[in-house]
């Protein structure tokens, strides 16, 4: 199975309550890739990326991971390949330290104690948390947390990394780590977030959404310079390109 | 400080406690949970009017805590908290246990003997559990009652409720501090209690469901694994021999008793 | 309320333990034949949410007490009675260990009081049936009102039954039973009503919850209720048959002694109910292990010199206690180059 190609095709889906949240999503995006996913708040787009994991079933459309289509039956295969950061750190740090935190995957994968001990190792180095092994979830700040939450999702060797709002509640300091580690990984990055500036850096290629439909796809220092898209899509200028001067 | 603060910042003391390095630190958990059991065991064992003879027991606790670098405030700060159910029930000892019996010059009833008895079970139950904590730390522990035949869910519960309780707690603590703020300092009441909790239920259910959600991502199939990390030695063996061969000492011997010919 | 070490003895302490190392082993098998059930995130959160939530104290208003949530039918609505209990359990044996609250010997009496009598009982026998999936407002809280009542009347009179088998305290069966009944019809109301409120609150936002199929048991309840009540009744026998033949250890030692000299006590009915209700408080009776000198109970003759040896003994021990930890704090401080401090 070739796990390059994540897309959806005409992917729409309603929530039980029946509001509907993706009304026809069309996208390809290529391995190694690095996207930003952009919109207002409600315009779909941590449902999108629930949907490249598996959390939700489309209602009509196709979702494709690595060529292989979303589908109950083949959801732990494709978790195998993909790794999902959750918006709150606290919500996928739940063992008692950080090294079991990392550890959990590789354990559930069966792997040999030796290879679990290496994996969590790296993960931990990757992301410069080492001296945190022993740590408890509920004592890291903010910066600290959201780097062990990366290194529960990189432990598992994954070919995709979905984010939904990684640098939320993180101080600037944390915030330029997280970019330098986005930018320096290799696999594939889709990013939600309403962070434009963090786009601007991280992701070459940008899809707009609103009301769960994509409204722009392209590259990102077109799209972010066009006020008139992003102020139609309920977003502004990211601020390095809003040309603050002083007294104003 | 509300009494949840109060609760919250004890757990968090006896956490910061066990992690430090201590002699006692080292010991395998499992070591610890025996003997604390073979102790608890012990102090119920006594005549309720056995007064003097479980005492040399505190030496042990003082030993301990000395070893372990335990400071006495946390002991002495959870007794009083904890003691008014045993004192409740105690109190009543003196009336309905008559019986007259003379100790050196005085004749008093039994039942206060048998008053002093609780409170000294009480304490001494209550400070070898929190030594215990305190050298061993909550996830140990539940480690190791697994290792001794605790079933694995409940070890998962276990971790879990310790990991998210300071999540919960933290959050109830900032609404019972907006309360208060608004409400004078009062307890809230019951109508506000309801949504208070209802809220807070209904955030935790959400809550339960996403991290659900990250165990599954992360290739939960429904037994949660950890790594086995505990390594039994000659110290562990002889700090449990010693200490449950002490403890056996103290039950069939009276030893201050033994004490006496010192004064005269 | 809690049962605490203080208060119990070994026997009735193990008897607990089995009790509820039984009810955790049936539980968890029969949640692992429902796979819906296994759940450790919801069971883990939840049981974290009651944690934190009974550490709260909520005024009533008009009387001036406070009361606060049990949580056992709560988890048991939600989660259905084997998850429930698991998570009780959980949420007891964290208690015990965090803030020595009733301590471990008594752990398992305090499983079965707040965990047994609600999840297993209350629950199916008096919540189910009155509100069955409904989610009226009346309905649901009468529901809930009986069941934490009946939950916690039978909690507090095994918590009766515990102590004075037990034997350590002196509070007679027919005075604390009256004590504590009242008290906990009162707190049942308040947790009744804490926790219909809660129901209701959720029942608006999220029907679903209450109406899933996890609360509806995948099978029957009928043969480990019926096995509980074999269960009850054998261990019922145990503890009188324990409790008939040897009288109050006071008297027994007393009686060996041929000591006259205790007084009886003035109100007959209290003898014979502390006749009755003494369950071996001492472990090694006198008559059977005939070696030790050591008087099991101080009383077989009281002489002047034995009484204040004791006092004179005890007093030097706790010299011993204070010195022995002074001591090896100061030898150990000297040790160590400075305050040690673990890096945070």
């Amino acid at each position: 199975m070739s796990h390059h190609i994540v897309s959806m095709q005409g992917v729409h889906f309603v929530y039980a309550d029946g509001h509907p949240a993706l009304n026809g999503v069309d996208f390809t995006i290529h391995h190694g890739e690095a996207v930003g996913i952009v919109g207002a708040n409600g315009a779909g787009k941590s449902t999108l990326l629930l949907h490249l994991v598996g959390l939700l079933l489309a209602t009509e459309g196709m979702v494709r991971v690595g060529d292989c289509p979303v589908t109950p039956k083949t959801l732990v295969e494709i978790r195998r390949h993909v790794g999902f950061v959750f918006q709150d750190p606290n919500d996928q740090l739940f063992m008692p330290t950080v090294a079991e935190d990392v550890a959990f995957g590789p354990l559930n994968q069966h792997l040999p104690e030796a290879e679990v001990d290496r994996r969590v190792k790296a993960a931990l180095d990757c992301v410069g948390i080492a001296h945190l092994a022993d740590r408890a979830p509920h004592r890291l700040s903010g910066g600290e947390r959201r780097a062990a939450a990366i290194a529960t999702v990189l432990a598992l060797d994954p070919d995709i990394l979905l984010l939904d709002e990684p640098s939320s509640a993180l101080d600037p300091a944390s915030r330029r780590r997280l970019i330098g580690w986005l930018s320096s990984f290799t696999h594939t990055r889709i990013i939600a977030t309403h962070d434009l500036d963090l786009v601007l850096e991280v992701c070459p290629r940008t899809i707009v959404l609103q009301g769960g439909k994509v409204i722009a796809d392209g590259v990102t220092e077109e799209l972010l310079a066009d006020r008139g898209l992003l102020e139609g899509a309920g977003l502004e200028l990211p601020l390095r390109m809003q040309g603050w001067t002083p007294g104003r | 400080m509300t009494y949840l603060d109060r609760a919250l910042s004890h757990v968090a003391a006896l956490d910061d406690l066990a992690r430090r390095e201590t002699p006692l630190t080292r010991l395998d958990p499992r070591a610890k949970v025996i003997v604390t059991f073979a102790f608890l065991v012990t102090v119920a064992s006594f005549g309720r009017h056995q007064v003097s003879q479980p005492l040399p027991l505190l030496v042990y606790l003082a030993a301990a805590m000395a070893f372990g670098d335990i400071p006495w405030r946390v002991v002495l700060a959870r007794l009083a908290i904890a003691s008014p159910f045993a004192i409740l029930v105690g109190m009543w000892n003196p009336i309905f246990e008559a019986q007259l019996v003379q100790l050196g010059p005085w004749t008093i009833a039994a039942g206060w003997l048998s008053l002093v008895s609780i409170l000294e079970r009480f304490s001494l139950a209550l400070m070898i559990v929190l030594l215990l904590l305190a050298t061993t730390g909550m996830d140990a522990v539940a480690a190791a009652l697994g290792r001794l035949g605790m079933p694995r869910v409940l070890v998962t519960q276990v971790l879990l409720l310790h990991r998210y309780g300071f999540v919960l707690g933290a959050e109830i603590s900032r609404m019972m501090r907006a309360h208060l703020l608004r409400a004078a300092g009062r307890a809230p009441e019951l109508s506000t209690a309801r949504s208070m909790l209802g809220g807070l239920f209904l955030r935790s259910i959400a809550r339960a469901e996403r991290v659900h959600e990250a165990m599954l991502c992360r290739g939960f199939d429904g037994v949660v694994r950890r790594r086995s990390r505990m390594h039994l030695g000659a110290r562990d063996a002889l700090f449990v021999c010693g200490s449950t061969g002490f403890f056996a000492l103290v039950r069939l011997v009276d030893l201050p008793r033994l004490l006496e010919p010192v004064f005269s | 309320m809690h049962m605490t070490d203080a208060l119990i003895s070994p026997v009735v302490g193990g008897l607990g333990w089995a009790a509820a190392i039984g009810l955790s082993a049936v539980a968890s098998r029969r949640m692992r034949n429902d796979p819906a059930a296994s759940r450790p995130a919801l069971m883990g959160v939840l049981g974290a949410f009651v944690f934190a939530a009974q550490m709260v104290n909520f005024a009533i208003p008009g009387t001036g007490s406070s009361g606060h949530l049990g949580g056992g039918l709560l988890l048991a609505v939600i989660l259905g009675p084997d998850a429930a209990f698991l998570a009780m359990t959980s949420v007891l044996t964290v208690q015990a260990l965090l803030f020595a609250d009733g301590g471990l010997l008594a752990l398992g009496c305090n499983i079965v009081n707040m965990g047994l009598f609600t999840c297993y009982v209350a629950y199916p026998l008096v919540y189910r049936p009155l509100a069955g999936f409904s989610l009226s407002r009346k309905r649901l809280t009468a529901a809930a009102i009986a069941a934490a009542v009946a939950g916690l009347l039978m909690g507090a009179f095994a918590v009766v039954l515990e102590t004075t088998s037990s034997g350590v305290a002196q509070l007679p069966f027919a005075t604390f039973t009256l004590f504590m009944l009242p008290i906990h019809l009162g707190i049942g109301v308040v947790e009744g009503l804490v926790t219909a409120g809660v129901l209701l609150y959720v029942a608006k936002a999220r029907p679903d919850l209450l109406q899933s199929a996890s609360n509806t048991p995948g099978s029957s309840l009928r043969p480990l209720l019926l096995t509980l009540l074999a269960a009850s009744v054998f261990v019922g026998g145990l503890l009188s048959w324990f409790a008939s033949p040897h009288p109050d250890g006071l008297e027994w030692s007393a009686a060996r002694a041929g000591d006259q000299q205790l007084a009886e006590p003035s109100d007959g009915l209290l003898a014979r109910i502390q006749d009755k209700t003494a369950l071996l408080p001492d472990y090694s009776l006198p008559a059977t292990s005939g070696a030790s000198e050591a008087p099991e109970e101080s009383w077989p003759a009281p002489s002047v010199g034995t009484s204040l040896s004791g006092i004179v003994g005890a007093g030097l021990t706790l010299v011993l206690a204070a010195a022995a930890g002074l001591g090896i704090r100061m030898l150990r401080s000297r040790d160590k180059p400075g305050p040690s401090s673990q890096a945070s």
